[in-house]
């Protein structure tokens, strides 16, 4: 159970303007963090900082020395695909795999069979051969997925993953990562603004505001008064 | 319609046409394998910084009498490449007001220079100048005087350009798609964007002789757009655009020595009927549906 990741005193912004900071955490293997925190408090930020897409104005990131940049899963809030790309799901899927190859050209078969399953497993099978681009939000959403589950060998990162996704779809989307999590030992970090997923699922909670608000376990969370205070606001239930 | 077929068949005898025709092809193939990649990554508008910054270099290669202008032109170019890469990264506006300086200024420098050199020189007139001029910006007639060994040239860096495309397909894919994915998740996408922009260098520097610097990125970009209005993956359209290419590229070829047209503008004539059919038949498509 060695430590993935660190984040020492790290301050997050854009331009100059600080958006958090004071952020202090550690990332063990094996661990399911969820961070949460009002729209805007810079979860996303955080995110592509953890993944070295956006530098931190200042403190200290580290990838630590278990876990390779290239065993990272990603699935970003939003992602900049271009109205009329042309790829089709597949392509799309199969470029999770990319990081596996290294300097090899081409796909191997185990890499293309991944693809197969994770498809299978996210229902888009008959999707395959579509454009992206003529498809729903929902199913945009776990072509990405996919792609990230594709990706992701020893940890994932997720941003808010269930967006747009039915209540069913949803539901199944939190199985699979909770099995992720436990079957597949991958470390996940997750954004969610869906507390009752978080104090489900998550081992522990990052809260983030205009700085660090909460850190730790998520029983811990559930008892601290900013736990509380946030959870009567969502609306999760804490009868658990 | 036997009497052009006999004219056809007549003009192929010759050893320069085919050769023409080899190296059409072949440029046509290069330029429309990177269509996509242009496209998507909004990198058209480094496609034509680059051929302006080519045709300076040609000048300045030209003007300083060098016997072989390759030397000058092919790593002035890939330099320019990689720098526009590196500041269109940038922030929006500058980078593209960086990239406007570069290819203008390239341009009006080049042609300055080759008229200074028309003057100081001796055995060069005014009219020579713009002729020069004219046929580096539109594409000469020179394609249709090429040795041999141009066309063993032309052959060397298909196959170099075509072997890069096959060899990083893949990793292309992933970054042109979605960058951020690609180096969140530890490809070196860096690296790969700057293979990218050396492989439009070397194409568009090859392309020059053959259409001319102002119409490359015709060349370039025209195919992918067409195929991309009928087809959906990237496969599909890569595969479509080449064969558009090499199809506008053959039919403009055999037009221009038909009628006696200029090679460049001929080929891209075809390149935008193509794209207006396609465009038309995208449309009947969606209202069949
Ligand atoms: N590219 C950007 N440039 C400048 N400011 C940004 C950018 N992206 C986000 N921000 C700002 O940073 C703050 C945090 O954004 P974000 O991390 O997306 O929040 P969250 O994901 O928690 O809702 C917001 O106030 C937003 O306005
Ligand atoms: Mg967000």
């Amino acid at each position: 159970m060695g430590a993935l990741l660190k984040c020492e005193n790290v301050s997050l912004g854009y331009e100059g303007d600080v958006v958090t900071k004071g952020l202090n955490f550690t990332v063990n293997s094996g661990d399911y963090l969820c961070i949460v925190g009002e729209n805007g408090s810079g979860k996303s930020t955080l995110i592509k900082a953890l993944l070295g897409l956006k530098p931190q104005l200042s403190g200290n990131i580290e990838l630590c020395g278990e876990v390779g940049k290239n065993e990272i899963g990603y699935l970003p809030q939003q992602t900049m695909v271009q109205r009329d790309f042309p790829a089709s799901v597949r392509e799309i899927v199969l470029s999770g795999c990319m990081n596996r190859c290294g300097l090899r050209p081409f796909y191997n078969k185990e890499e293309k069979k991944l693809a197969k399953d994770m498809m299978e497993r996210l229902e888009i099978t008959p999707l395959a051969r579509r454009c992206y681009r003529e498809l729903s939000g929902g199913q945009q959403q776990r072509v990405l997925l996919a792609r990230a589950l594709c990706a992701a060998r020893k940890m994932i990162l997720l941003d808010e993953p269930v967006t747009g996704l039915d209540p069913k779809a949803t539901n199944e989307m939190y199985e699979l990562i909770g099995s992720l999590n436990k079957k597949d030992g991958i470390t996940v970090i997750m954004v969610s603004h869906d507390m009752n997923a978080a104090v489900r699922y998550a081992s522990h909670i990052l809260h983030v505001g205009r700085k660090q608000l909460f850190f730790g376990t998520k029983d811990d969370y559930l008892t601290s008064k900013t736990g509380q205070a946030f959870l009567t606001v969502m609306g999760g239930d804490d009868d658990e | 319609m036997s009497e052009i077929l006999d004219k056809l068949h007549t003009y192929f005898q010759l050893p320069v046409i085919r050769y023409a025709m080899v190296v059409g092809l072949l440029i046509a193939l290069c330029s429309s394998l990177l269509g996509v990649t242009l496209v998507m990554k909004r990198f058209s508008f480094i496609g034509d910084g680059l051929s302006h910054v080519a045709f300076g270099a040609m000048a300045v290669a030209t003007v300083a009498g060098v016997t072989n202008n390759m030397l000058i032109i092919m790593p002035v170019t890939i330099a320019a490449a990689i720098l526009l890469l590196r500041t269109g990264s940038k922030t929006k506006i500058k980078g593209d007001a960086a990239i406007a300086m570069i290819s203008v200024g390239a341009l009006a420098l080049g042609y300055m220079l080759m008229n200074i050199a028309a003057q100081s020189g001796n055995k060069r007139t005014s009219s020579n100048v713009t002729a020069d001029v004219c046929s580096t910006l539109f594409g000469s007639t020179s394609i249709l005087t090429l040795s041999i060994t141009d066309v063993w040239i032309c052959v060397g860096m298909s196959v170099f350009v075509v072997a890069v495309f096959l060899i990083f397909y893949n990793k292309i894919f992933a970054v042109t798609f979605d960058e951020s994915f690609a180096k969140a998740t530890g490809v070196r996408s860096d690296m790969y964007n700057l293979l990218i922009a050396v492989v439009i260098a070397v194409i568009i520097v090859f392309a020059m002789n053959f259409v001319g610097s102002l119409l490359i990125s015709a060349l370039i970009i025209f195919p992918a757009l067409s195929a991309m209005r009928i087809f959906k993956s990237f496969r599909s359209v890569i595969i479509c655009s080449v064969i558009i290419s090499l199809f506008c590229a053959a039919s403009g070829l055999i037009i221009a020595i038909l009628v006696g047209t200029p090679v460049g503008s001929t080929i891209v004539s075809a390149d935008i009927c193509v794209f207006f059919a396609f465009c038309l038949a995208s449309f009947i498509m969606k209202k069949g549906r």
